[in-house]
């Protein structure tokens, strides 16, 4: 386990930022309960420094996870965020969009999210903007980009797509294997 | 029923139904007559003599003991039966409009007027009808002369045909009241010898245990159906219970306890050995439930995840999405049981929210026993796939750290899978042997150890285990289990004021996975002791099994079994880990308890001076260079006048 270079803490700061903008600096300056990042084997973990401090004791083979996984590095070193970053993303989000509930199933299933299933957009939602997607009943489902910003999506036919589906929790079930 | 339904009157009846009324009504009007009266009419279907002239018998002999005891008791009946005579009338009455019925039914209130020759009528009529008579009642006439004078009147007043008059009203209730109670009396004698001659008859079919050589040849050829096996399980149950009274006489108890075990094999399909060993641990009717209940699955259940919802909010989003579901039991405050549910339970969008997690029952257990506090710091040894980790994470508010080992690592892809869909923030998972801590870290406030076990208490959700284990599984398992608690025990910091416990469990119910591998710990570390569990229910373990003795505390672990608690077997120690006490101790005693000992020979101190001060004197004599001729005989000192000291 070790910490962030520059160029992945660039990486993970700009994915991170794209999602949740601003509210970036309450993850990395929590004064109550300083938290810090760490990488093991191209996996970025998010984990409070108590934790990492005892998780030290724990040899490389033999260590899986530590605190909140966000993400990981492919070997062209860009960074892709996992569904597992979800809690983070949905506490500090800026731009949300909920779905109707019989747009639920469709998206848990991988699918990108169409104009007939939005129930609701947070306004001035620009383009290819990370959303997260949140069911009616404010349980968080995922997370994705936007397709068009909000004036655009008012303009849409039903079957437009206006959110790219990037991660749902339906994933914990069909890509159990590969979590990690 | 609303007013407008209440008050309507119904469908008329059709005309079969009717007559099907008029019938019956017709029939307990002749029955509350004839009970006063007089001999039944021929019509009247004959009941079979013989059983007719016992309940008279037997009847008679108790009528005049039952007879004061009953009278007061029946004479409220009576009126009823009066009574209820009286709201037939008014049927019939009714449907006197009709000219279905026969003039007998006319006013059968009325005593006094006979309604018909056939029921009523005068003594004379009543020797008129002697044949007739002979047919039902022909042991009752010639008991009749036998009796006394009491049962006699009893009898005539039954038999009388007299017509029911104020004179006579009180006596034929009584000759009514007696009739009831000797029915009630012959009924149950006839259930008593009923029983008897069952097992008896048990006793007849117990000839047929087969012996070791028909059993042996049974199994050659082939089972027997799966009917034959049950039935002669049963059998030998229940001979088993009453050995004594049901058992043939020139067979062991052993043999019967072994046509049962081989029987039980073939039903229920495990393998000799295992049949045994879970056999052994319960009285044989108890034994059987347990097998029967292994057959059945035990209801699912879910544990609400304290860290995203309530169970309130959770029973209402399931319930809308329509799952039949219900609390677990006053025991938990997190449990739910899923009766039934139109979409898959393991796939809604609140599992993959994290909102719950699809958990047994008894696995709620071990980490309700090991309490953990916010801010502690704990290890939970065999962790996959997550429940329990998940559970102490949400009962510690995600404060303080939880280890998660799992010595497989295949399986922590789904420990770190729930750990994360459930929200956990402060899990460290790792995958070690366990018995590498507390190398690898220690220092813990709290240790849980759901051991690796034979699954003998999940059977019936894995059937294979019928199978395959042996005996050098358990034997292996034993090792294993009691390496780890031993770890488990060395990890924690003793000196910690959270509480330094040990919570061991397993999914097992043998005894050589629980209680022989906690009396281990106890034996091998001293400081260790066990305290109560604070689970309010479940069997206390044994302090005794076979030929094995066990510390008087184990009857504050837990057993939990599928046919008593409807949940899988389980077993639950919670064991508290003191500082070492200090050895100076065990040193002093030692010294105190040998010096008052007699020396087993005895000193004697002059004599052992006079030789040492003379090997002293050599020893000066040999440093001057002095030769030393060897001593005569004599004691005393030749004259050597350089040898001089």
């Amino acid at each position: 386990m070790r910490p962030l270079t520059e160029d992945e803490s660039k990486a993970v700061f700009t994915k991170l930022a794209n999602y949740i903008g601003k509210n970036l600096v309450h993850l990395i300056d929590r004064p109550d309960d300083p938290h810090c990042f760490r990488v093991h084997r191209d996996r970025v973990f998010y984990v409070s420094e108590k934790i990492m401090k005892l998780s030290i004791s724990v040899s490389r083979d033999h260590l899986v996870s530590v605190g909140t996984c966000l993400g990981k590095f492919s070997k062209t070193a860009k960074f892709k965020l996992h569904i597992t970053a979800l809690d983070i993303l949905a506490q500090y989000a800026k731009y949300k969009v909920w779905v109707k509930p019989n747009g639920e199933m469709p998206f848990l299933y991988g699918n990108h999210i169409a104009k007939a299933h939005l129930g609701r957009i947070t306004e001035d939602t620009p383009e290819h903007q990370g959303v997260v997607v949140y069911s009616m009943s404010d349980v968080p489902l995922g997370f994705g980009v936007t397709a068009r910003s909000t004036i655009d999506t008012r303009k849409l036919d039903p079957t437009g797509i206006i959110v790219f589906h990037q991660a749902d929790v339906g994933e914990y079930l069909r890509d159990e294997d590969t979590l990690i | 029923m609303g007013r407008r339904a209440r008050l309507k009157q119904g469908v008329p009846k059709t005309l079969d139904e009717f007559k099907k009324e008029q019938k019956r009504a017709k029939r307990k009007s002749r029955e509350a007559e004839y009970d006063s009266d007089s001999p039944p009419p021929v019509s009247k279907k004959p009941k079979p003599a013989g059983t007719k002239a016992q309940t008279k018998e037997r009847g008679r002999e108790n009528s005049e003991t039952k007879k004061s005891a009953k009278g007061k008791g029946k004479a409220l009946d009576d009126d009823d039966e009066w009574g209820g005579f009286d709201k037939e009338d008014g049927d019939l009455d009714a449907l006197t409009k009709f000219q279905f019925e026969e003039d007998d039914q006319g006013d059968i209130g009325d005593g006094d007027i006979p309604a018909d020759d056939d029921f009523l009528g005068d003594d004379d009529e009543l020797i008129d009808r002697g044949p007739k008579k002979m047919l039902e009642f022909s042991d009752e006439s010639g008991s009749d002369d036998n009796e006394g004078d009491d049962a006699s009147a009893s009898a005539s007043d039954y038999d009388s045909d007299a017509p029911v008059t104020a004179k006579t009203m009180e006596r034929q209730s009584r000759a009514l009241e007696k009739k009831v109670a000797r029915e009630a009396e012959l009924d149950q004698e006839d259930v008593a010898a009923g029983n008897q001659q069952g097992d008896d008859m048990e006793d007849i079919a117990f000839f047929d245990l087969p012996t070791a050589e028909e059993r042996e040849k049974e199994q050659e050829t082939g089972a027997q159906p799966p009917e034959e096996l049950l039935r002669r399980i049963h059998d030998c149950s229940k001979v088993l219970s009453d050995f004594k009274r049901l058992a043939n006489k020139d067979r062991s108890r052993s043999e019967y306890v072994q046509q049962l075990l081989s029987d039980m094999e073939n039903y229920y399909g495990y393998n000799a050995f295992l049949t045994e060993k879970l056999f052994n641990l319960f009285p044989v009717a108890e034994a059987i439930e347990f097998f029967e209940a292994n057959e059945v699955p035990r209801p699912v259940t879910i544990r609400t995840n304290t860290l995203r919802t309530r169970r309130r909010d959770l029973a209402q989003a399931l319930i809308n999405r329509g799952v039949n579901l219900e609390p677990l039991g006053k025991w938990t405050n997190v449990g739910l049981q899923v009766f039934e549910s139109s979409v898959p339970i393991g796939a809604t969008p609140e599992y993959l929210a994290g909102h719950y997690m699809l958990q047994a029952a008894s696995s709620f257990l071990p980490v309700m026993a090991l309490n953990p506090q916010p801010e502690e710091r704990i290890l939970d040894m065999a962790s996959a796939p997550g429940g329990k980790t998940t559970y102490i994470s949400a009962l510690m508010r995600n404060t303080g750290v939880v280890f998660a080992n799992d010595a497989n690592k295949a399986r922590t892809k789904s420990l770190h899978a729930n750990v994360h869909r459930l929200g956990c923030k402060n899990v460290v998972v790792c995958s070690y042997d366990g018995r590498e801590f507390p190398k690898v870290i220690g220092g813990f406030d709290r240790v849980l150890l759901d051991a690796p076990c034979s699954g003998t208490g999940v059977i019936s959700k894995d059937p294979s285990v019928k199978l395959t284990k042996s005996e050098k599984d358990f034997l292996l398992l034993g090792q294993l289990q009691r390496q780890l608690i031993l770890c488990a025990i060395d990890s924690i910091n003793p000196k910690s004021d959270k509480g330094a416990y040990v919570v061991y469990s397993t999914c097992s119910v043998t005894v050589d996975e629980n209680e022989s591998v906690v009396e281990y710990a106890l034996k091998k570390r001293s400081n260790v002791e066990l305290v109560p569990t604070g689970l309010e229910f479940g069997v206390e373990g044994f302090t005794k099994y076979q030929e094995k003795k066990f510390h008087k505390d184990m009857k504050l672990t837990r057993r939990y079994y599928p046919h008593v608690h409807n949940m899988d077997g389980f077993f639950v120690a919670k064991l508290k880990v003191h500082p070492p006490s200090p050895k100076k101790k065990d040193e002093e005693e030692p010294e105190e308890n040998a010096a008052p000992e007699e020396p087993l020979f005895a000193w004697n101190n002059e004599e052992d001076e006079a030789i040492m001060k003379e090997e002293q004197r050599k020893q000066l004599l040999r440093k001057k260079g002095i030769k030393l001729r060897p001593k005569t005989t004599s004691p005393h000192k030749q004259p050597n006048p350089v040898a001089v000291a």
